[in-house]
């Protein structure tokens, strides 16, 4: 006779945990100095763990805490995160308190976590992308137990996470509802919370951290350090993408490049006569870059994936631009926003450290394990998209003319722009004939070599020597000599054929700054509509706060 | 892509056809990190000769490309450039000539 089925196992299972943590704290408010005794109640071997590990924010104290068990009684977890930003992210592989990691992004850990791979200390699950890993926590990756981060917590555990809300919805919903335990840092424990972000019958503890979590200001980017070529670049993507196109709804990468683009709206775009017809709907965090154009009135709305230190009062200043509550103050939400961005945004544009011969893309570099965060959802056409907008449906039209049966069938397409100076710093080609990413494959015992954008999403690439539209190419031997018609004096470029550029270029296939009757000549830092972090700060008023790292005066 | 330190000098000269004839000297740029300045001046030639001094050394083939690519759109003559190169990148370099010979056509 076969013993009857437990349909309850997690939930009883989360009694016990919870009735051993008793022993530790009678309520939900737990002192600092009792986490590590509420976390070795709480934890047991081979738990999956969401340590909250954002791209902004970090609950940096509970990262000290758990690197800090005995890892003969709290051993074997498998890491569930989106970012490993801090130390503390990859202690807990060297002590043996974790040993699996399923994660999005790994920036400045990267060289680390690729030698504790290569060293057998860490079994990497997968690499994702942002949207990617927030799906699995409700599929195959439920954390039993989250240690997440919030601004403040009211006695009964309602949490504030304000602007920087970023992961925690998702984390926490995906943990709470499959009977899992959730353990959140704040900073502050108050009477009155401006407004609930995350209720509390779905928190189980909170705990005042010692100091205030640590919080990146990721975003910011000095006005004085965009050059020339870059105020080129952006004028080329104004007046051949943006105007061609209509582009109207769109999300940026982070770099210098996108970040002139947002400087020269109310100047160079204004002058074209473009406002109102591009530019007006945003994915995008709260750049400090984009204060010019929001006060010259281009922008109508502002989603945000998390925030921007410094920016809290503008924003607040202009809630029908941003997600503001009835409170006041932002809420960004990422899986929200990567959601917007991945299928309500016609364009996407940002940097790459390498594209190959068939406009592949990648950041992946020897050595390091970094993935993309949210690049991927953002650079790729999104195949289940069904609502149409011009933009969208031009970028079709051209990608299926002439072709027939399924892949002649009208859709759209999302317009996906590489923006890149042929040669980066210490004349590193940006055009390369391999990617980095295939050795890495190899060296890492990957599935896939990390490729951030796959060519066959690439739309445009645009370097100082002019736009390729791959939409227009057919057949890889035209594309190839796009990629190579825009890659100026990098090897790859000097290897064209100049017979097939010039065709290409008559078929406007390829377009010179000329072609678009821009005079690099005109292509000064007296375009950029604030040229310092003074300027940004000038044009919000006041309300703009740079962190004093960004402070020269 | 490792750079040896020092200065490397390069010399190229291409034929012209358009005499420059007598103009004051141009300078153009700045020296500094990423950058370059270029002095534009009379010679008694028909071909535009340029004189470079580079802090970035093994790069010769992009300049002579770079330089023959200025020179098929411009083609000056009677012109002798002198370049003093912090390691700018060809986008700049292009950019720099051209802000030059616009001063001097």
């Amino acid at each position: 006779m076969n013993a009857p089925t437990v349909w309850d196992g997690q939930r009883r299972s989360r009694a016990t945990r919870l009735k051993r943590a008793r022993s530790v704290c009678a309520g939900k408010v737990v002192d600092a100095s009792q986490v590590g005794a509420l976390l070795h109640a709480l934890i047991e071997p081979g738990d999956r763990v969401c340590l909250e590990g954002n791209n902004q924010k970090q609950a940096d104290f509970l990262a000290r805490v758990l690197a800090s068990l005995d890892a003969g009684a709290v051993h074997d977890l498998h890491m569930v995160q989106s970012v490993l930003a801090l130390p503390e992210h990859l202690d807990v592989f060297e002590s043996g308190i974790a040993a699996k990691l399923d994660f999005s992004f790994s920036g400045p850990q990267g060289a680390r976590l690729a030698r504790l791979v290569s060293g057998g200390r860490i079994a990497i699950g997968a690499i994702h992308t942002y949207l990617e890993l927030f799906a699995r926590y409700f599929v195959d990756l439920t954390p039993n137990v989250a240690l997440v981060c919030a601004q403040a917590a009211d006695r009964a555990g309602n949490l504030y996470t304000g602007p920087n809300t970023e992961d925690t919805p998702a984390i926490v919903e995906a943990t709470a509802f499959k009977s899992g335990l959730v353990v959140a840092q704040v900073n502050e424990i108050v009477d009155v919370l401006p407004r609930v972000d995350i209720p509390a019958s779905w928190v189980d503890f909170v705990v005042r951290s010692p100091a205030p979590h640590f919080i990146e200001p990721l975003f910011t980017r000095d006005p004085a350090q965009v050059s020339e070529i870059q105020v080129l670049m952006a004028m080329m993507a104004i007046k051949g993408i943006y105007a061609e196109y209509g582009v109207q709804r769109l999300n940026h990468g982070i770099g210098f490049d996108t970040a002139a683009i947002e400087l020269l709206l109310p100047t160079y775009a204004e002058a074209l006569g473009l406002k109102g017809r591009i530019c007006q709907h945003w994915t995008l965090n709260p750049h400090p870059a984009l204060i010019p154009a929001i006060e010259a009135g281009w922008v109508k709305s502002v989603h945000s994936f998390g925030s921007e230190l410094g920016m809290e009062d503008y924003i607040r200043a202009r809630p029908d631009v941003f997600f503001n509550g009835a409170d006041g103050s932002m809420r960004s939400n990422r899986a929200f926003c990567q959601a917007a961005g991945h299928y309500a945004c016609d364009l996407f544009i940002g940097s790459t450290l390498q594209i190959d011969l068939a406009a592949n893309s990648s950041t992946a570099t020897l050595g390091r394990i970094a993935g993309f965060g949210g690049a991927p959802n953002m650079g790729a056409d999104a195949r289940g998209r069904r609502h149409a907008s011009p933009t969208w449906l031009k970028a079709g039209r051209q990608a299926r003319e002439g072709l027939a049966g399924a892949r002649g069938t009208p859709r759209g397409q999302k317009l996906v722009v590489q923006m890149v100076e042929t040669f980066r710093e210490h004349m590193e080609p940006a055009f390369v004939e391999h990617l980095d990413a295939w050795t890495l494959a190899e060296q890492a015992k990957m599935p896939l070599p990390p490729i951030m954008i796959y060519g066959d999403d690439v739309t445009h690439i645009l370097t100082e020597e002019g736009i390729a539209n791959l939409l227009l190419c057919r057949g890889d031997e035209e594309r190839e000599q796009a990629v190579r018609g825009v890659a100026g004096y990098t090897a790859v470029g000097l290897g064209r054929d100049r017979r097939m550029v010039d065709n290409l270029r008559d078929r406007r296939v390829i377009q010179r700054p000329e072609d678009l009757a821009i005079d690099p000549r005109q292509a000064t830092r007296n375009l950029l509509a604030a040229r310092s972090m003074r300027d940004l700060m000038d044009a919000s008023g006041g309300l703009y706060q740079p962190p004093g790292r960004f402070r020269n005066w | 892509m490792s750079v040896p330190m020092g200065i490397e000098t390069l010399d190229y000269e291409f034929p012209g056809r358009r005499p420059a004839g007598h103009f004051a000297p141009v300078l153009v740029g700045v020296v500094g990190s990423g950058n370059l300045e270029a002095m534009l001046e009379p010679a008694p030639t028909s071909t535009c000769r340029f004189a470079v001094q580079t802090s970035a050394r093994g790069f010769g083939a992009i300049w002579k490309a770079v330089l023959r690519d200025f020179q098929e759109h411009h083609s000056l003559a009677g012109v002798t450039v002198s370049i003093n190169d912090m390691g700018a990148t060809p986008a700049v370099v292009s950019l720099r000539l051209a802000q030059a010979a616009a001063e001097i056509e």
